[in-house]
């Protein structure tokens, strides 16, 4: 037996210290709060922050510059990320740390057809489009292979993705021969930068478009439903019929999309590929994502407009601690803070103490 | 399939990074332990320069070692000692730690030649050093910039991997200018670490916040070239003529191009290219000759884009592709595009 | 404190976001006795009982304990631990990697941990004295559920305990495990040590206890001594209502089943992976058959074979006179079978899912990957079933898991009645759970036979069974061993076919 049925109590006018639970006890309270508090920091301190200006870039094309397009454009790598990581956790109750190394490989893929194996190139030896599928068609092999050992291996999932981890920037530079190209095509970074008279960074349309995707596709499909079945309890979702390997493996496959597009638009930025830097220790970002947006890290239920929310809460951080000057070498310090608050504040324990406190403060109202 | 691929493609990994060969009586046999390749077009260059110098063809059995991490750079340094190397070439991932190692070194009668970095030990420990001056680069670099005779001086400081020897260098000199002159200020002095993309935010974020700047100092090209995306995102003009002077360090060649054309106004090169002089130091002391000098520093000139040639780029610049046809293509997608030639040399 | 009481609990209450669980409830224990706590589930016996071991904090009430003199407070397991209150839940809570004996002293031992031979003399003479087939050295996980019940038992009695509560601790037990647990639980008695007895066995109440306290919507209904207590007035009590007459449904229904048609399903030498001998097994349209036999004897691996859930590893099955392959439960599915495992939680429920995912998930899979239902339609599935069900739940929206245990069965039902199965196999669909929630889904058996569709019930209660099956399939040893119909149909004869008497 668990809890006790929960039987319908008649309806009463709420109270505010109600709704005040109600919100946090809303799987989107933390990330919503912590933009919040990150909005009003900067209203505060300085509100030239949220400033917006229209500029022209050094090709003539009308931009929109700020710092708050800065957080949209910066963010859309890691919200990409964020949504396949969202899955992932979800299926298998584990995280895909190798999702840094898989985007040096795509990134890889991608200037490697694009360069036709030249070191530079001025225009691109391939057709942008081919480029891009086979980069998101070799992200998805790499997906798939993480896929197997969790799945069908039942080997943990950092464990697992672990091999991609340690070999993937090495793969990366193999697939150019440890070549460094350059691709001076301005085509090639329209998607990395902007598209001529569209003032809005085009990674921002690209995050937009895959959210767009995937809220079609928990919408019209059962991905949701299959996912977080299985992650809760993969044998009784056997035995309704689901394939539990199957639909692990798939959600480590959507990963490998997301990584691709996401290696897309960063080696898109630079037209070039550092294989040791690209996307550096982005994997923690995007499971601090996952878990600023609410999810469990265990596994099972989801939300990933929640994880979504994390990942932009996190370029806020970085871009308002930038914006102060504090050392780039302290910002791990700072997220670390936020995990710590993160963790603490999601801990049974003190979601306990914090309901108690309410209630004494609400019955101490009712008193008075 | 998959795993097939993946096998495949770990285990040209395996081939291509740890060749070792066995001893063979008349080769001479060194242990090469440098830093990742893949870390900057820098070290591609020098990794790649290394190996095709330290080759069977021009009498060496050399086993190659790549790790950017000290622990276990000094764990393989070991290994090499107890296997008997003649020579142990070493470019340290950090300055200190290398004491014990550098002991064995001697017992065993392994002779240690240093490459592209210093670590911190006696002189009697080493045979020689042939190393970048990371102080001068940045002396260089400072004295450049002074002479280009602004009014004001407002830096963006883009810094390396903090501590790291070339990031102590570059900082050296122009923090110590910026202390002794008033016109001279920071707009933000940030580390990026090594990193394009980190660069190009710190860049925006300074332009976001509206505060005004007339120089990039960023210590790496790398780190020039994400400052550059952010300008020209922002179509703030720079180079030649442009309102914001960008320099950058090392050697790539695109980056000497870029100060070629005049997008960029400097680069201060650091010589990737100690091969042939630790090669011939070797050849030396093999023949009797003790090196000339402990510490043997690369010619390291800056380049300005009022003065630099197609002829410097030429000889300087390294990151030019050697033989694109080398391997195989990495998947198969690529084959469908047979890469050419390219006379870039 | 009354005279020769051991613990007393006075206006106990406590609330839960929206819900009273408890409201001023008093329960009083008496030195050596065995006190049961009825009541359906949602009651509050469990609340109750953790409001009591310190698992939740009362939010009202007081809380007395002989040999105090002051209410005791109670903040956590070990509190209730050191004043002498100890408990035994459902699910074993001990550590199955460890030996029997560390699983006796873990979290005990004072000082040195290491006296291997002292532990293990100490525990191997408990177990002895008790009774229990158990050697200390032996790992925890080789052991049966049922002896690991009795371990955990025997770890609180060591502690010197005087309150011993036991929740729902015959559940996963045979009748011969049972009666080794009373007689246990009639030693610490005799010992003095007051016993909290949480079942849903009406049998086992009657059999072991002294007094009974019924609970009733987190309100206490009443104590009352046992022999005061007839069984029909205990269960209206606890319900609130009187029990419908089962018989009645069932000759109705017997006549629903025409034996001579072709059968639904027909199974010729099954076997699979779980290990069970091969076996045949048949049933026609309107029937309801069971299979019986000891924990342990092969009766669920018999009914997963037929849905594919383990490894089939040969035979053959037919549905309507029709060869067909089921490999994996959706096959199955597809043939129009429902399978509702004996395991709730493990393979039955979706713990933090709604109960409307819950309800809708078997027809969404068998609908595909790319036709979710809309979220209208859903609500109406499941909006439908929770009425027709009486599915006690606050919202369609609520996760199952915060549902009472009866309740969370209900939903898996509906999950399978919403497919529209032709072949439902109920497998202990009425364990752990509330008496008034049993009947109701004895009688629903009984009306899908009567509405055509075929059933397979099987059940540790063979009175459940009796009701409702009109054939029992009888198992021994993974093994098929007799089939039992029509007169032969009754507990005398189930007990000697068990035994390995011949049947017919």
């Amino acid at each position: 037996m668990t809890t006790e049925t929960k039987t319908p109590v008649k309806k009463k006018s709420r109270s505010v210290g109600e709704v005040l639970k109600n919100m946090t006890r809303h799987q989107l309270f933390i990330p919503v709060a912590a933009l919040v508090l990150l909005v009003l920091f900067n209203l505060i301190a300085d509100p030239s922050f949220f400033a917006v200006s229209l500029k022209e870039n050094s090709l003539g094309n009308p931009v929109l510059s700020g710092n708050i397009i800065s957080v949209l454009d910066n963010a859309s790598e890691l919200v990409l990320l964020a949504i396949g990581m969202t899955l992932v956790t979800a299926s298998s109750g584990g995280q895909d740390i190798s999702v840094g190394a898989a985007m040096a490989i795509a990134g890889s893929v991608i200037i490697r057809l694009v360069c036709g194996g030249r070191v530079s190139v001025d225009t691109m030896q391939t057709s942008l489009i081919l480029a891009v599928l086979a980069g998101i068609g070799v992200s998805m092999l790499f997906g798939a292979f993480n896929g197997v050992l969790v799945a069908y291996l039942k080997i943990q999932p950092m464990v697992a993705t672990l091999i991609l981890f340690t070999a993937g920037r090495s793969i990366a530079a193999w697939i150019n021969n440890n070549q460094l190209p350059i691709v001076n095509d301005q085509v090639f970074k329209y998607a990395g930068t902007f598209i001529p008279g569209i003032p809005i960074p085009t990674p921002v349309f690209i995050t937009i478009l895959v959210i767009l995707a995937f809220w079609l596709a928990l919408k019209f499909t059962n991905l949701g439903l299959y996912t977080q079945s299985v992650g809760i309890n993969a044998n009784a979702s056997r035995l309704n019929g689901l394939d539990p390997k199957m639909i692990k493996l798939l959600t480590y496959v959507i990963l490998g999309a997301c990584v691709a597009v996401a290696g897309f638009i960063r080696v898109s930025r630079s037209g070039s590929i550092n294989y040791s830097r690209i996307a550096e220790n982005i994997e923690m970002d995007a499971i601090l994502a996952v878990a600023l947006g609410g999810n469990a890290l265990g596994g099972g239920k989801f939300n990933i407009y929640g994880s979504i929310l994390g990942a932009y809460v996190i370029q806020f951080l970085t871009t308002t601690l930038f914006k102060y000057n504090v050392p780039s070498t302290a910002l791990p310090a700072y997220k670390a803070v936020v995990i710590i608050l993160l963790v603490v504040l999601s801990a049974p324990v003190v979601r306990e103490k914090m309901s108690h406190i309410k209630k004494s403060s609400k019955r101490a109202k009712e008193v008075a | 399939m998959k795993k097939i691929l993946a096998l495949v493609l770990a285990l040209t990994m395996v081939l291509s990074l740890g060749a070792i060969a066995f001893a063979d009586g008349d080769l001479i046999k060194v242990g090469v332990i440098n830093n990742d390749p893949n870390e900057s077009g820098y070290r591609t260059a020098n990794d790649a320069a290394m190996r095709a110098t330290f080759t069977e063809e021009n009498g060496y059995d050399a086993t190659f070692y790549n790790n950017n991490d000290a622990a276990q750079q000094i764990a393989t340094a070991q290994q090499m000692i107890q296997d008997e190397v003649d020579y142990l070439l070493l470019s340290p991932g950090s300055t200190t730690g290398w004491d014990t190692v550098l002991q064995d070194a001697q017992a065993a009668g392994t002779q240690v030649i240093l490459f592209d970095r210093m670590l911190e030990a006696d002189e009697s420990m080493y045979v020689a050093a042939v190393v970048s001056d990371m102080p001068a680069e940045g002396e260089t670099a400072v004295n450049w910039l002074a002479d280009q005779g602004l009014d004001e001086y407002n830096i963006i400081h883009i810094q390396g991997h903090m501590g790291s020897d070339a990031q102590l260098g570059r900082t050296g000199a122009l923090d110590a200018k910026v202390e002794a002159e008033d016109s001279w200020n920071y707009v933000t002095q940030q580390s990026a670490d090594w990193n394009e993309e980190t660069a190009r935010t710190i860049v925006q974020s300074v332009i976001d916040s509206g505060e005004a700047f007339n120089v990039i100092y960023a210590e790496n090209n790398g780190m020039a070239r994400g400052a550059v995306a952010a300008l020209d995102a922002n179509g703030i003009t720079h180079g030649k003529d442009g309102d914001v002077i960008v320099m950058g360090f090392d050697s790539d060649v695109w980056a000497m191009e870029s100060v070629l054309k005049g997008e960029w106004n400097y680069m201060g090169l650091c010589n990737p290219m100690q091969a042939e002089k630790v090669d011939k130091i070797i050849k030396d002391l093999e023949n009797g000759t003790e090196p000339a000098e402990k510490v043997i520093y690369s010619d390291e000139p800056g380049f300005d884009c009022e003065t630099i040639t197609q002829e410097d780029v030429d000889t300087f610049g390294t990151g030019v592709e050697e033989d694109a046809e080398e391997e195989a293509p990495a998947d198969d997608a690529a084959e469908e595009e047979a890469p050419e030639e390219e006379a870039a040399e | 404190m009354q005279e020769g009481a051991v613990l007393e609990l006075r206006g106990i209450s406590k609330f839960f976001p929206g819900v009273k669980a408890l409201q001023n409830v008093d329960f009083t224990l008496r030195a050596g006795e065995v006190h049961a706590l009825m009541g359906e589930n949602g009651a509050g016996k469990s609340t109750l009982i953790k409001c009591l071991t310190g698992v939740y904090p009362k939010d009202e009430g007081e809380i007395y304990m002989a040999g105090h003199d002051k209410p005791v407070t109670i903040r956590s397991p070990q509190d209730a631990q050191n004043i002498g209150i100890s408990t035994v839940y459902q699910e074993i809570t001990l550590c199955p990697n460890l030996t029997v004996a560390e699983n006796m002293y873990i979290g005990r031992t004072k000082g040195n941990l290491t006296r291997w031979k002292r532990m293990n003399k100490g525990a191997g003479k408990i177990l002895k004295d008790l009774g229990i087939p158990a050697a200390p050295g032996q790992q925890l996980s080789s052991c049966s559920i049922a002896v690991q019940q009795m371990v955990a038992i025997a770890r609180a009695v060591d502690m010197d305990c005087k309150v011993l509560i036991l929740d729902e601790p015959t559940s996963s037990l045979d009748e011969s495990e049972v009666a080794k647990l009373f007689k246990l639980m009639r030693d610490l008695k005799a010992r003095g040590v007051g016993i909290i007895f949480v079942t849903h066995f009406l049998d086992q109440v009657y059999e072991i206890s002294d007094r009974i306290t019924v609970l009733r919507d987190g309100q206490l209904v009443g104590e009352y001594v046992i022999e005061d207590m007839p069984r029909v007035q205990l269960v209206s009590k606890m319900l609130g209502k009187e029990l419908g007459d089962i018989s009645d449904i069932k000759k109705a229904s017997d006549k629903a089943a025409d034996m001579t048609s072709v059968p639904v399903l027909e199974a010729e030498q099954l076997a699979s992976a779980a290990g069970i001998k091969p076996f045949d097994f048949s049933i026609h349209k309107g029937e309801v058959n069971g299979f019986t036999g000891l924990l342990g004897s092969g009766r669920s691996e018999c009914v997963r074979a037929i849905f594919g859930a383990d490894r089939v590893s040969g035979g053959t099955v037919k549905v309507n006179g029709k060869s067909v392959k089921i490999r994996k439960p959706l096959d199955a599915m597809k043939q129009g079978i429902g399978y509702l495992p004996e395991d709730r939680k493990l393979d039955g429920i979706i713990g933090d899912l709604s109960v409307r995912d819950n309800i809708i998930l078997a027809l969404q899979v068998m609908k595909g990957f790319f036709r979710p239902f809309s979220r209208a339609q859903a609500e109406a599935f499941a909006d439908e079933y929770i009425k027709k069900l009486e599915i006690k739940t606050a919202s369609s929206d609520t996760p199952i898991n915060s549902l009472s245990g009866g309740n969370q069965q209900k939903c898996i039902v509906a999950r399978w009645l919403l497919t529209d199965p032709v072949y439902l196999i109920l497998d202990e669909p009425t364990r752990g759970i509330d008496v008034g929630t049993k009947t109701e889904i004895q009688k629903l058996v009984l009306e899908l036979a009567g509405e055509g569709k075929s059933v397979t019930f099987i059940s540790s209660e063979t009175d459940e069974m009796l009701n409702t099956c009109s054939r029992l399939i009888v198992m021994r040893d993974r093994k098929v061993v007799g089939e039992l119909k029509g007169e032969d149909l009754n507990q005398d004869m189930i007990m000697s076919t068990i035994a390995g008497g011949e049947a017919q």
